[in-house]
């Protein structure tokens, strides 16, 4: 996998870098944005099977192309700017969330490797990307020059500030253990550990999910809570705020939050299966299993993770506004801060794990 | 390296235009939006030089929050932009006398570290090298927290200080507001919550109009 010039010196090597850069890019891109096609129909048939109904099943077999039917409904449609709007900050709303979310692509490792930027605080450039996500949500409020969308974007970005925060103590709780803020390296250092001293040598007991478990569950919380899933979906509770912040969005902007909105929703999914579930290594290193690419083990993993995600928007009801910010402040805040301490100290003075 | 400094003068004059545009905008909430668009410029430079952690920190902290918290309070102020227009000429004078002795300050010091090299201390006309054998985050730690840990403790404490301050000005406890108690409402029981009361059989009597009646016999 390293078809990169060695030095940078010639006009030559330029122009091969960045080709090949831009090339493994759009590739990158056009693969993500094709399986997050299918995974917003899994999320639609998910919940539908939950509620007993059929969902999606009229476009193409099982209704598989209904994404792209959607997608070619919101393109084909007009366009509307209210009067009262600021429409430079209109337009500039949606393409901040997509535009942010798909950068986030760009240091996340889907194989050994196999990343389009392998630098090394690639935990912080995630971590940095996502927060920056309300942006598009305050933006878009805020330029819309009406009512509901600007009390939703004002809950939404108070709740994703709130939420960084103990998805940043997380974070730290596993770069302690891991040594390192390379994603890379992170995946790596989740090949020895609690499985190997059980005689499982580089499986899935291996992973952070089983010695970091309340971290992991307050990780998924909050990742929901910050990508804005249900039950924390207050940004566009229908039956407060009608659709929050997008209320006078239509046509491609439209199309353009709701696929920003759900790569983050992946990116986070992604993020999780890094952190906690191994990244791109095999449940167990024996034959099958680890014939399989890495990339594919790391696709089933995000999908894992993005069901679970789904099944929590079927069955748990929304919280309301003060029972969010008290989770966020009052339980994650105080029990990630104290894992913190815990783990340092355990890896400090506790048995030698690693 | 073509294409760093290419990069350099791309985030140097964005970096400088959104300043500008910081203090020309006549809309607060696009001045913000240019602050935090000069803020993630100055990340870039960080980049250039090879800081990738303070970058990403500038980001985080000063971006991802900071100015989130600025943009809202902006968002809900209710400014009168005549009346700030005409204080803006009233200081335009003083403004320009801090700014130009600022910039006073710093050609005197360039034009002393191009002409005369000798003429300051070692240590300050020279950047601190680059370390090749530690990542970034790494050297930062190294020095941070053992060198340097009791400034980082004392700003750590001025910080909770300023929090600490922030709270005992703004909390006030109404009496009368019914706030939810979640450990309450899960102790309750089938005992504490409930009354079970025996209504006599045989057509009822509300027992509030019953007592009236009694009273009124």
């Amino acid at each position: 996998m390293n078809l990169y010039p060695k030095s940078l010196d010639t006009w030559w090597d330029w122009g091969l870098w960045l080709v090949l850069t831009a090339g493994l890019s759009l590739l990158l891109l056009v693969v993500l944005l094709v399986i997050i096609a299918f995974l917003l129909l899994m999320d639609r048939k998910v919940w539908a099977a939950v509620q007993m109904r059929r969902g999606p099943n009229v476009v193409g077999p099982f209704g598989l192309f209904q994404s792209f039917a959607d997608l070619l409904k919101f393109a084909f449609k007009e366009p509307l700017i209210p009067a009262g709007a600021d429409k430079g900050l209109f337009l500039l709303a949606p393409l901040v969330t997509s535009v942010l979310a798909l950068a986030a692509w760009a240091v996340i490792p889907v194989g050994n490797g196999l990343a389009i930027a392998n630098v090394n605080v690639g935990i912080l450039y995630l971590f940095a990307i996502s927060s920056l996500g309300v942006y598009g949500i305050i933006i878009g409020g805020w330029a819309s020059n009406s009512k509901y969308p600007f009390l939703s974007s004002l809950r939404s970005a108070a709740q994703m500030v709130s939420y960084e925060v103990s998805i940043g103590f997380v974070i730290i709780t596993v770069l302690l253990c891991a040594g390192s803020l390379n994603l890379n390296d992170i995946v790596k250092a989740q090949q020895i550990g609690i499985g190997t001293r059980l005689g499982m040598k580089a499986s899935l007991l291996d992973w952070y999910w089983l010695p970091l478990f309340p971290m992991f569950v307050v990780f998924f919380i909050s990742a929901l809570a910050e990508t804005n899933r249900p039950p924390f979906d207050l940004v566009e509770a229908e039956s407060e705020l009608v659709a929050g912040f997008m209320v006078e969005y239509g046509s491609t902007p439209y199309l353009l939050f709701m696929l920003g909105e759900y790569v983050a929703i992946v990116t986070m999914c992604a993020m999780t299966s890094i952190l906690f579930l191994g990244g791109w290594l095999p449940p167990l290193d024996i034959a099958p299993l680890n014939w399989i690419p890495g990339p594919l083990w790391f696709l089933i993993k995000i999908t894992f993770v993005f069901f679970m995600f789904a099944m929590v928007k079927a069955m748990v009801p929304r919280y309301r506004y003060d029972q969010l910010m008290r989770l966020g402040w009052k339980v994650f805040l105080p029990l990630s801060l104290v894992m913190v301490v815990v783990v340092a100290g355990l890896l400090q003075y506790g048995p030698q794990v690693r | 390296m073509t294409l760093t400094a290419a990069f350099f003068y791309l985030f140097a004059v964005l970096t400088v235009f959104s300043g500008v545009m910081v203090i020309s905008a006549k809309n607060p909430v696009h001045a913000v939006l240019y602050l935090i668009l000069a803020f993630f410029n100055a990340a870039g430079l960080f980049v250039l030089l090879g800081a990738e952690f303070l970058a990403m920190l500038l980001v985080v902290v000063y971006v991802g929050a900071v100015a989130v918290l600025f943009l809202f309070v902006v968002m809900m102020l209710d400014v009168d932009f005549a009346e700030l227009r005409a204080g803006f000429m009233k200081n335009a004078s003083l403004g320009a006398l801090v700014g130009l002795v600022v910039l006073a300050e710093i050609v005197t010091f360039v034009a002393a570290q191009v002409w005369k090299p000798g003429v300051l201390p070692a240590g300050i006309a020279r950047a601190a090298p680059i370390p090749t054998d530690v990542s970034n985050t790494m050297a930062l730690g190294q020095v941070l927290y053992t060198k340097y840990v009791y400034f980082f403790q004392g700003a750590g404490l001025i910080l909770l200080t300023a929090m600490i301050g922030a709270i005992v000005l703004t909390l006030r406890h109404k009496p009368g507001v019914r706030r939810q108690n979640i450990s309450e409402q899960n102790a309750r029981t089938k005992t504490t919550a409930m009354d079970v009361i025996k209504v006599p059989s045989g057509g009822y009597t509300i027992p509030d109009k019953a007592a009236a009646k009694a009273e009124g016999a």
